[in-house]
């Protein structure tokens, strides 16, 4: 089994503070790991470096083809939103459905509401294609229906194969590996 | 994804702010008359300098837009999941801008050289070395937006750094030396996507 995603010894640092020393971890297909811990203690800079987008003080990331949902939308807010997330991957309806958003493929994306956003946000990783998925504080905004689509789309996402990785600090719905943060 | 991006900043230009420069660059234009006075032989002698100067402040205006609203709401981040090289995502947005910047200058420096009482072949000397000079230009402002993008007051800061950086254009420029404006255009236009793109990958956080 090949991993989607492994940290090798991985130390980082942000401002000087340590968050994390020597972490090792592998996440495969079908497999979901839960990263908690406080406010500060790194679960976004963790997602953030599992992306590429940071990069490690020492250490080994490797990482296979992935989506990100974090606090940024990255759709056009002029665009109606199909469209917006058409820029992102063609086929777009079957995510759109999952997340309950497809009655807004019309509507301005600056018009949506935090939750709506934030079910956009996730429909943009859904549609991707990906097989791996990060998401940081993905039930922030959302509401009882759309933790529940979420755990429904993260399952059928793992039971074809993907792997999910999710920063939160809130208890998640479905069968996860924990790693606590800052203890 | 290139197509694709060029495609959108074109298309997200042209909705709304890429008009701004040009009414801008009229304004500048149009100004100079009631600055200099009236005396067609004066305003014509220094025409061809006056519409470098329009073309130059005109260029500062969208700075801001060009890279910060695309680095604020993560598109910046996720283009570069999407495998795309930070300098890649410079060139389109660098190629995107020259396409709403120079053929709206051009259009516009029309009735400014009337303003300004310029003639025929003068306007055409001028058009011609805008058109060279803008893709530089263009090039500058992108690098220029990148390496501000999240600083505060990056509008004003941009200014101090754009001005003197494109002294060289404006000199060449007004002084119609095509190929020496056309070394400096391809310099600035070869090296700004590698400024640009080490810009956007050093204001990650």
């Amino acid at each position: 089994m090949t991993a989607l995603l492994s940290f090798e010894k991985v130390t980082l640092r942000r401002g000087g503070r340590l968050l994390f020393e020597e972490l090792d971890l592998a996440l495969g297909p079908g497999e979901a790991l839960h990263v908690s811990g406080r406010n500060g203690s790194g679960k976004s800079s963790l997602i953030r470096l599992a992306a590429g987008l940071l990069h490690a003080e020492r250490g080994r990331v490797e990482r296979s083809a992935l989506a990100l949902a974090d606090d940024k939308l990255a759709l056009d807010r002029e665009l109606p939103l199909k469209r917006a997330l058409r820029f992102w991957s063609r086929p777009v309806d079957s995510a759109m459905d999952a997340l309950g958003i497809a009655y807004l493929a019309e509507v301005p994306v600056r018009l949506l509401s935090s939750g709506q956003a934030k079910r956009a946000a996730l429909a943009r990783v859904a549609s991707s294609g990906a097989p791996l998925w990060l998401l940081d504080e993905p039930l922030n905004g959302l509401d009882s229906d759309g933790a529940e689509r979420l755990a429904a789309l993260v399952k059928s996402h793992l039971s074809s194969g993907g792997a999910t990785l999710i920063a939160s600090h809130q208890p998640l719905a479905g069968e996860c590996r924990q790693l606590a943060l800052g203890q | 994804m290139i197509g694709a991006l060029i495609a959108r900043d074109l298309r997200r230009a042209f909705t709304g702010a890429a008009w701004l420069p040009m009414a801008f660059f009229l304004l500048v234009a149009a100004l100079m008359p009631f600055a200099i006075g009236p005396d067609a032989r004066l305003l014509s002698a220094i025409g061809p300098g006056a519409l470098w100067i329009a073309a130059l402040t005109a260029a500062l205006l969208p700075i801001e837009r060009l890279v910060e609203p695309d680095r604020a709401d993560g598109v910046l981040d996720q283009l570069a999941l999407h495998a795309m090289a930070e300098e890649n995502i410079a060139a389109a947005k660098i190629a995107a801008h020259w396409l709403t910047f120079a053929p709206l200058l051009l259009i516009a420096a029309v009735p400014a050289s009337a303003l300004l009482a310029m003639d025929g072949p003068a306007l055409g000397r001028t058009e011609l070395a805008l058109a060279v000079g803008t893709p530089g230009l263009a090039a500058l402002a992108v690098a220029i937006a990148a390496v501000t993008a999240g600083l505060p007051r990056a509008g004003s800061l941009a200014g101090l750094l754009l001005l003197p950086l494109a002294v060289p254009l404006l000199i060449f420029g007004a002084a119609n030396a095509l190929l020496l404006e056309a070394a400096v255009s391809l310099l600035l236009t070869a090296g700004a996507p590698f400024v640009a793109g080490a810009a956007i990958r050093a204001a990650r956080t």
